[in-house]
């Protein structure tokens, strides 16, 4: 029906533009009206929707009066009418008056789009609308210090922070008072694996990690290891899993604490949590877990998991950059050193002012998680499963990690004969990474690939693509297409595709260096 | 009184998706657009008055809070996504990209 309305309004509204004062009365009127739903009655009404000039639809308040007069003065001036006036950049003079349409202006004479599609989630995730209203108001009158205990402004931020503590515990299936702010995921480990070794360095010297681990775990664990603790790195199998008989061997009576990350970044596969949880629990090692890649996107329970130490953080949950937290048990109780001494905020454990603001947000993106996580994550499977069976569709691709054991939004594909690097070169439209955003800088191949036994060439011609809550089908079905195209191009190129078309096999060649 | 109830939860439902069709983000635009769709489907054969009223309420909040936001967006507009671009046509001088022809839905 409205196909067939909007011809007959469109001519409607050109032709009372002559008379611009009543046309724009009427309309003004009838923005505020219920839209009328036949195309007779609504061809005899013209609205502002559909004339050029204003953009329609803004929530924004015109200054009706101001933009009347303005109108009259162009017309005296003139003799024209703002319409007719042309602007440069193909604008007209009648939507370059109108305030919405100025600030509209530049993204409407984008005629093709140029910025590219976003697939890299897990570097991090766009922040939920819904979490920036909750922060606004944290940004502008509400600004009280959380730990002012004698005034208003404290109080009242100091009860939002609280709920925001609840938002992230509920998600977790924590206590409130277990849950730690911090500045990140990385703040995070490093404050659980140093604060839980040194506390108990003098009975206990061993940690045990994953060679799989993100680079933070791995810092902090080198770093103990110059302080004169022992740590073991637990190779992983070919699909991304730990062995747990391994693990278990692995563990010694001076064991301290155990990092395994639940959901792994480049690969996301899912590690047996429940199992290591299990394991660590009865021989009385602590559990650290890095969980920044998992809240929210899969279901987690602290206590199902047994779980001592998690780390998470608010930027891949929809949340703001610059906050995160770390879940520290209080029964059975871990003790921890703390990094950062001070005003014994958050129990001691992170001194220092909290951002309001940034924790309220980050308690938003947890409770809208919580709430959405079901549909979320079933868009999530179906989108996924969509890019997958396309990708594995063509010719010498294989998915990285398990198949079946994983977080469908991590999806990390190698295109044999194809470099990684030129490949996303060629990708400039669609933001992809070749692994974690810490690593992608170097062009090194990505240690967690070389964990799981891939060879360097595959390592080297691996992409991860990141799929979330804001992704759609338009943007899947693109991608799709222009991978399957700029990988065959680049295939054409390679000398080395050639070969393999002819059936001859690359590791029986040998190669002469020079 | 339940046509009256439909009633405001149909046209709270059409005052969504329009203010969702005001984000200036593609990908926040098409799941506002998704989100409402599915939501008000998930629940559109709700017979308790109390959970309906509940969840009128719960639109209302939404729909102050998209209309806060979608203003906001306005503001901070970038280029559009490479997907984007033909899919929402232009207009007739073919200088401007609108995001639909026609006025409502």
């Amino acid at each position: 029906m409205a196909s067939k309305a909007a011809p007959v309004v469109r001519r409607c509204t050109g032709r009372l533009l002559v008379s611009p004062s009543p046309s724009f009365l009427l309309s003004s009127t009838c923005r505020y009206s219920r839209p009328l739903r036949t195309p007779v009655a609504s061809a005899c009404r013209p609205t502002r929707y559909l004339s050029s000039a204003v953009p329609r639809r803004s929530a924004a308040s015109i200054d009706v009066q101001n933009q009347e007069i303005e109108r009259e003065n162009v017309i005296l001036e003139t003799g024209k009418q703002p319409e007719e006036i042309k602007l440069p950049g193909g604008l007209n003079a009648g939507a370059a008056m109108s305030p919405q349409a100025a600030i509209l202006k530049q993204a409407s004479v984008m005629d093709q789009g140029a910025r590219p599609i976003y697939l890299d989630m897990q570097a991090t995730t766009p922040m939920d609308p819904r979490v920036l209203d909750a922060m606004l108001p944290f940004y502008t009158g509400l600004y009280g210090n959380p730990h002012s205990r004698t005034h208003a402004y404290g109080w009242e931020t100091e009860k939002a922070v609280e709920d925001a503590r609840a938002n992230i515990a509920t998600l977790i299936g924590a206590d409130p008072k277990e849950i730690i702010f911090t500045s990140g995921a990385t703040e995070s480990n490093n404050m659980s694996i140093k604060g839980v070794a040194r506390f108990y360095k003098n009975k206990k010297k061993h940690i045990i990690t994953s060679q799989t681990e993100h680079k933070c775990v791995l810092d902090s664990c080198r770093h103990l290891q110059d302080e004169g603790f022992e740590v073991t790195y637990l190779p992983v199998q070919s699909n991304g899993l730990i062995d747990l008989k391994q693990l278990e061997e692995a563990i010694r009576p001076d064991t301290s604490i155990v990092s395994i990350m639940t959901v792994n970044n480049e690969i996301g596969v899912i590690q047996p949590m429940e199992e290591i949880g299990k394991l660590c629990r009865s021989r009385k090692v602590f559990f650290h877990t890095d969980a920044a890649q998992a809240v929210g996107k899969i279901p987690v329970d602290v206590n199902k998991w047994n779980v001592d130490l998690m780390s998470i953080s608010g930027h891949k949950v929809y949340g703001p950059k610059g906050i995160g937290a770390c879940y520290v048990r209080r029964r059975p109780r871990v003790r921890l050193e703390p990094l950062i001494s001070g005003g014994g905020q958050e129990r001691g454990l992170r001194s220092g002012t909290l951002a309001p603001a940034l924790a309220i947000g980050f308690g938003k993106a947890c409770e809208i998680s919580k709430e959405e996580l079901e549909y979320d994550h079933a868009r999530v499977s179906y989108l996924s499963k969509r890019l997958t069976d396309g990708l594995l569709a063509m010719e010498h691709t294989t998915l990285n990690g398990d198949p079946e054991r994983r977080y469908p939004g991590c999806v990390n594909v190698s295109f044999a004969y194809v470099e990684g690097e030129s490949l996303l070169m060629a990708l400039k439209d669609i933001a992809l990474s070749s692994g974690s955003a810490c690593t992608s800088a170097s062009l090194e191949p990505s240690y967690v690939l070389r964990a799981l036994g891939s060879s360097d060439e595959s390592a080297h011609s691996s992409i991860r693509f990141g799929i979330g809550r804001f992704t759609t089908e338009k943007e899947i079905d693109y991608v799709l297409k222009a991978v399957q195209d700029r990988v065959a191009f680049l295939r054409e190129l390679s000398p080395l595709w050639e070969l393999v078309q002819e059936g001859v096999d690359l590791n029986t060649i040998e190669w002469t260096g020079h | 009184m339940a046509t009256e109830t439909a009633h405001r939860a149909l046209s709270l439902y059409r005052s969504l998706l329009r203010t969702s069709n005001n984000f200036s983000a593609y990908n926040f635009r098409e799941y506002a657009k998704r989100r409402t769709r599915d939501s008000f489907r998930s629940h559109q054969h709700e017979s308790d008055p109390e959970k309906i009223n509940s969840l009128v309420k719960r639109a209302e909040e939404d729909l102050k809070m998209l209309q806060r936001q979608t203003t906001l967006s306005q503001f901070f507009q970038l280029d559009r996504l490479v997907v984007e671009g033909g899919v929402e046509g232009k207009d007739a001088q073919g200088a401007r990209a609108r995001q639909k022809e026609t006025g409502w839905d």
